[in-house]
This record gives C-alpha cells, structure tokens and sequence, in this order.
C-alpha cells in the first residue's frame, strides 16, 4: 500500500455518518424545533422592542449568529463523543493497530463530525427563512465560513474526546466554555449595543470573531474587520490541529 | 528457520515506572503456532500491544517481515490482525458491518466472497446481520476473530483467546487456531492454560515478569525437561530409607507408605534396575509400581518458581 489510506477514512467516515443516519429524524427535527421557538422568543417578543440591528430586522440579524450557536456545539458534541465512545468501550485498539496515520484518523472523524454540523447548519438557515427576509450578500464567503467554523470545532471537539476521561469531562467543556462564549460573542445583539468597557473584554472572546464575519457574509455588516475574523478562525484551527498532531505523536491519553 | 517477527532486546516501563518488559526478544517464524504462556501480570498482553501498535515502546526494535513497527508502521500493521484479550465491539453494529468496517480501516477493498468465506469459517455466517450485542460470549469472540482476519492478514496474535471459555467453545477455538494455520497464517497466542499449549502451539515461550525464560519446540522441550516418575508403593510402610537405597533419587512419602523415584527420560540409563536389586537387597517388599510422565504444567510451574526464587 503506498500514499494514503483512502478506504480507511472512508471506513471512519461511513462508520461515524450511519449513527447519523440511524437518526436521521432526530438530528432533523431538533434543530427545526429550536429554531422556531428562538424566533418565537427572540424574534417576536425581543424583536417588537428592537426594529433594528444596523440597519437589519432583528430577526433577520440574529439568523447567523444562531446557525453559529448551534453549528459550533454540534461540531464539538458530534466529534468529541465519537472519538471518546471507542475509546470508553475498548473498540479504539483497532483504530490504533491499524496502517492509518492521525491525519486520516482525523479526516474520518472530524470530516463525518463536520459534515453532521453543516447539515443541520443548513436545516436551520432554511427553516429561518421561513420566518424572516435573509438574504446572503456574499454567498461564497458565507459557506467558507461555515465550513471553516464546522472543521475547526469538530476539531476542537476531537481533542475534548481524546482529553475526556469520563463523560461529565465529555460535557463540561461544551457546556461552560463554549456555549457562554457563543452567547456572549455578539449571537444575539451587537457587540456595539454593548457599554465600551465591555467591548473591550468581548474582543479577547474569540468566537465574535467567527459570528461577525458570518454575519458579515450575509448582511455587509461586522463587529470587527473581516481580514480579523478569517485570521481568528484560521489561528484558531491551526492550533487545533498543532495539538491534534502533537497528540498522536506522544501517544497522550491513546498509547501507554 | 525464517522469522517474520523478529523481536529484539524489547524494553516497556509504563508512566509510572513499573517495567512490564525486560529486554524481550524472540524470534517468530513463518507458518507457527507459538503459545506464550505466562501467569497474570507476566506482560503478555503488553508484549502483543507493543507489536501491533498499541503501546509505545521504550527502548528496543520490532521488525515484522522485515518492517521496523515505528518506521513502517504501514507495511507492519498491514500484516498484523489482533484479537484482544477484552472482547471490544460495538454492540449496536452488525456483525457484516463490523468486519467490512475492519477490511476498510486496513485500506482493503471490498472483498464479500472473502468476508463470507470468513464469517462461514468461524460459524457466523447466519448471524452476518445480527446486532453484535445480540451475540453469545462464545460467537462475539469469533466476531473479533473475524475482524482481525478481514485484511487477509499474514499473521495472528490472540490474546487469551479461551479465558473463561467453557471446554467444547475452547476446543472449537483450537480447531479454528487449526485451521487457520493450514492456511498459512503465522499465529502467536498467550494463554495461562498449559494444556492449551500443549494442544496446539508448535513452539512455547515462558515469560514471567517481562521476562522471557524460554523458546522452545513443545515436543523438545518436553523431552528435555520431561522427567519421569517412578512411584512404589510398599507392603510394609517405611519410618526412613535404608542406608543401601542412598545413592538413589528416592523420596519417602505418604507416611513411609511409598517410595517416588525420579529420573530423566533423556539420560544414558534410567538406574531402574539397579534400584529395583537394590530394593530386593534391602529386603523391601513391593506391592505395586506406576510411571508418570511430567506434562508442560510441571515445567511450567517449575520455571517460574526458580525465577521468582532468584
Ligand atoms: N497502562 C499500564 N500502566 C501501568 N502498568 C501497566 C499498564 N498496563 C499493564 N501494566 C502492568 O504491567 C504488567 C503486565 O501486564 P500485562 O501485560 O497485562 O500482563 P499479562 O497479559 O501477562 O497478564 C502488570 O503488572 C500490569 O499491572
Ligand atoms: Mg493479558
């Protein structure tokens, strides 16, 4: 066998996209179902007090922000726990005898992880149309960002299930690091609709970055330049896949 | 004798400092049966895993048909199935899926008239779309079996492949272990059962505490250590030996009720018959007479003894 193993990522691959299937329903319906009770909360009851967001309706104006909430904690959840389910019930010995290396371990997990969040992702950008005018000003920017931001987290979701040694580790991270930066990165409001000292602070938040040039993508309008949010999430990756690499060369939490 | 794992001088020391190898090395020729039999904690399972990939190595070299396992992990693994010793499946997969999953990962293509030949070999074909947690023990060992052997390996390592089986599932096992050698297939097990070794293996190795004491041929090395007992039982028991029978290996037991005497199958003579004048001189009356043979077990067990002594 020379040059990569293309059948063994598309084993992980297939493996890790049949349990979607298996509940195909599901991951359907949730996020239709959240999505409509956010415009039913947010859109009508917040945004008959708010016309506004610079110059866009404020249901409109939170449509990005709530793709991002969800795809960023599906990337994450989706990828962690299926590299961490092998590695809880013994299964991972195979992955680890077998003639892949971890840039194709990767490509298996976090591309299936990945192709989960752009998925619902979607269903939840087109059930918002539904409720409200969206329109997508710079369509081609707005699918880099989307898969950038599914890529980079399912990756970072990758190193918590490798990391994880139990599953209230599994949770913890999504649960009270990355959801309250996804909702205090500018989600819901404007980071300008903010008092200046707390501007100051939401900037060390790394996902406004991500949010605003999202948003950016679909109405013109943004936190922060857009240069500074492709470099946020291009940093952002790099590092994960810096630690990524790092893990499977010192074996760390994989190979005694 | 051409080896297709070569094993030298390997070193494990885990994290915290417990040296689970002390520098291993063993040669594994094409087409054996090597048995490696070894009590609980003796670094089987830590040996296996370091060869396939599963533990990092702290010192030594692995080749695998000539492949170093850090260097060309590639080519090594791809000859490498493994059983492990814990039965590990995803119980909500089918057992077709599972082993396809397997020839996929070892970057095979689709093979089904392999992975039906396989599945038929280990009795598993009419369960080819069950769900792995509907399976018995017995047949979700065969599942693992049937992975491991979905890339069409060269070589097999079972990891305590009969632990907790009961005895007609344990022979299937050695009339698997059979048959895939007839194939071909170089297969390396461990097992604490020493008849299990002395069933099917071609070769054994003890290993003891990260050691490895010996490799040899099953049948030489039961007619080298292979030694014979000759038990006498008396008509009237004995307080001690006489002084004539001295010069002979004799053990007074069962109260002076038997004499045990014993002597090496391979030496020049056995010195029975001049222990049995020496009996008749001594004015010893014999009631009656019966032979036993050491089995692998008695060597076994008298290795590790003599290791743990030193
Ligand atoms: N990950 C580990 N960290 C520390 N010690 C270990 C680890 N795995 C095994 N050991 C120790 O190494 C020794 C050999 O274990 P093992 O190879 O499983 O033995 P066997 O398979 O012969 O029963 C045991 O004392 C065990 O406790
Ligand atoms: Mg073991």
């Amino acid at each position: 066998m020379t040059g990569p193993n293309w059948r063994g990522i598309g084993a992980i691959y297939r493996f890790e996209m049949s349990r979607f299937f298996r509940t195909l329903l599901q991951s359907f319906v949730s996020p239709v179902i959240s999505t409509s009770l956010y415009f039913v909360v947010f859109g009508a009851a917040i945004g008959s007090r708010i016309e506004q967001v610079e110059g866009v309706s404020y249901g409109a104006f939170i449509v990005p922000g709530l793709v991002m909430l969800t795809v960023m904690t599906q990337s994450i959840t989706n990828a962690s726990f299926g590299i961490y389910f092998p590695k809880f019930i013994g299964t991972i010995y195979e992955l680890l005898s077998a003639p892949v290396n971890f840039l194709e371990i990767v490509l298996g997990y976090v591309g299936a992880a990945a192709t989960k969040a752009l998925f619902i992702g979607t269903v939840i950008m087109v059930t918002a149309s539904m409720f409200v005018e969206m329109q997508v000003m710079h369509p081609f920017a707005m699918v880099a960002f989307l898969m950038l931001t599914c890529v980079s987290f399912a990756l970072f979701g990758f190193i918590i299930g490798i990391w994880a040694e139990n599953f209230e580790q599994l949770q913890l991270v999504p649960l009270l690091i990355v959801t309250p930066l996804v909702f205090l990165g500018g989600s819901f409001y404007s980071i300008s609709m903010l008092p200046p000292a707390w501007q100051t602070v939401t900037m060390f938040n790394p996902v406004v970055y991500l949010i605003s040039g999202f948003r950016w993508s679909f109405y013109g309008v943004a936190d922060v330049p857009i240069g500074l949010s492709l470099l946020a999430i291009g940093l952002f990756l790099g590092l994960c896949m810096a630690a990524v690499w790092w893990i499977f060369r010192s074996g760390w939490r994989l190979r005694p | 004798m051409s080896a297709i794992v070569k094993v030298d001088r390997l070193e494990k020391t885990y994290a915290d400092g417990f040296q689970a190898l002390s520098s291993v090395s063993l040669d594994i020729a094409h087409g054996e049966v090597l048995a490696l039999l070894g009590p609980n904690g003796a670094g089987k399972t830590t040996l296996i895993s370091t060869i396939c990939g599963l533990v990092q190595p702290t010192g030594g070299s692995v080749h695998v048909d000539g492949h170093d396992i850090a260097a060309d992990y590639r080519q090594a693994r791809a000859l490498i199935g493994l059983v492990p010793q814990e039965i590990t499946l995803e119980p909500f997969d089918k057992v077709i899926s599972s082993v396809r999953f397997s020839r996929g990962l070892f970057g095979k293509p689709r093979d089904e008239a392999h992975i039906e030949r396989t599945l038929r070999q280990l009795s598993l074909w009419d369960k080819r779309n069950s769900r792995i947690k509907e399976l018995s023990g017995g047949m979700k060992r065969r599942v693992l079996i049937a992975k491991a052997l979905a890339h069409e390996p060269r070589i097999l390592f079972l990891d305590e492949p009969t632990a907790g089986v009961d005895v007609e599932l344990r022979r299937g096992m050695w009339d698997t272990v059979a048959g895939l050698k007839a194939d071909g297939v170089t297969i390396i097990l461990t097992t604490h059962y020493i008849e299990e070794a002395e069933a099917i293996a071609d070769r054994v190795g003890v290993i003891n505490k990260g050691r490895i004491l010996l490799v040899e041929d099953k049948d030489k090395l039961m007619a080298r250590m292979g030694r014979k007992q000759l038990r006498i039982e008396l008509h009237e028991p004995l307080t001690a030996l006489p002084e004539g029978l001295s010069g002979h290996d004799l053990e007074l037991v069962d109260d002076g009720a038997a004499l045990v005497y014993t002597y090496d199958t391979a030496g020049p003579r056995t010195g029975i018959t001049r222990l049995l004048s020496d009996l008749a001189a001594a004015g010893i009356v014999l009631r009656d007479i019966q032979t036993s043979q050491s089995s692998l077990e008695d060597i076994f067990v008298g290795l590790v003894q003599e290791e743990d002594a030193a």
